[in-house]
């Protein structure tokens, strides 16, 4: 299933501009610790978080993440997201909670 | 002139939920004392309303009390802030009591005590102090800066609430003065692997009186003050971290 699935099926909302919706997902990946995002996600995964420090932009580049949803509403600010689109990572949004998003996606994506 | 101090930078005291109730700021300058360290650093979870009691009990004493607090970001990262004055430890409590909701809960998280310098318990602080603010660790950086103070990442070989747990890794846009380690690592080790690219500290993190100057380090500057670490940290003018 691509990226812009996913964001139809879920009504995620887009944050960044240049946004890339083409990639096929490998899977998705829940957490808030960036430590453990680098050591256990997969490339190609959809990452769930609410973190928003700019940190989360090279964790993506460095694991090579299909996109980032922020849950609960989220916003990073708007320095980030400029820099989310200049190093063109995905960044998308949205209000339901990571437990909720997370049991939406499996129903799509199924086991890993 | 030049001469080494031993700094233990980073000792709670009973105002901080999880310390030790013994841990008055009387009985750790006392303790800090004789066991030679020439620097302690008080602070406690979001708050620096023990430090002027332990300012106080230091008095006279030859043992230099930094006024600090360790901040808890919206990251959930840890963040010494350590002064010269209590004033600007008391004026960055202020900005951070706007921004740390919650009310402590003494059953499961433990007291809050306020000492003064004479051992007397004072009252109980009811803010939930082991909770996170909701400043992000760019805007704490800033706000103790402004307020001339150091700004140290706390225990960053911690899993839990320290930058690199967090954050993953040290945002390279971030002006921390220097890193903090934890007494569970060398700083062989910390070298090793985080080829730090500032500073690194280490300090006793104590919450109990045997755990005070457990680890220290060891500055070669010419008196007790913040310009003065801050050289040593930057290797400036002969100051250096002699460990």
């Amino acid at each position: 299933m691509t990226l812009k699935d996913v964001v139809e099926k879920l009504g995620l909302r887009v944050m960044t501009v240049k946004a890339a919706l083409d990639p096929e997902l490998t899977g998705a990946y829940a957490g808030d610790l960036l430590s453990d995002v680098m050591a256990n996600a997969r490339p190609g995964n959809l990452w769930i978080t609410m973190q928003t420090h700019q940190n989360v932009l090279a964790v993506a580049q460095i694991k090579d993440l299909a996109a980032i949803v922020l849950v609960n509403g989220r916003k990073p600010d708007a320095e980030t997201l400029q820099k989310a689109d200049q190093e063109n990572v995905t960044v998308l949004g949205t209000d339901e909670p990571a437990f909720r998003i997370s049991g939406q996606l499996y129903r799509l994506l199924g086991e890993p | 002139m030049l001469r080494s101090f031993q700094a233990d930078l980073h000792v709670h005291t009973c105002l901080s939920p999880c310390a030790d109730i013994n841990m008055s700021p009387a009985a750790i300058v006392k303790r800090a004392q004789s066991l030679g360290v020439d620097i302690l650093g008080i602070c406690d979870h979001n708050s620096a309303e023990n430090v002027l009691a332990a300012v106080a009990a230091a008095r006279g004493h030859g043992l230099h009390v930094l006024p600090g607090m360790e901040l808890t970001s919206a990251e959930e990262v840890h963040i010494l802030a350590l002064f010269d004055k209590p004033e600007l430890a008391q004026a960055l409590q202020e900005i951070v009591y706007r921004h740390l909701p919650g009310k402590n809960d003494e059953e499961i998280f433990g007291m809050q005590v306020l000492a003064n310098a004479d051992d007397e318990v004072l009252g109980f602080n009811q803010k939930l102090l082991i909770g996170a603010t909701t400043l992000g660790v760019d805007e704490i950086v800033k706000n103790i800066h402004s307020l001339q103070g150091l700004a140290i990442a706390a225990h960053i070989d911690r899993e839990s609430f320290s930058l690199i747990s967090q954050l993953g890794f040290v945002p390279d846009n971030l002006p921390l003065d220097a890193l903090e380690i934890s007494p569970a690592i060398s700083p062989e080790e910390a070298l090793r692997r985080y080829a730090p690219a500032l500073p690194l500290v280490q300090s006793s993190d104590a919450h109990q009186q045997d755990e005070i100057g457990r680890r220290r380090t060891v500055f070669l500057i010419e008196e007790a003050s913040i310009a003065e670490i801050k050289k040593a940290l930057q290797q400036q003018e002969g100051r250096r971290i002699v460990h």
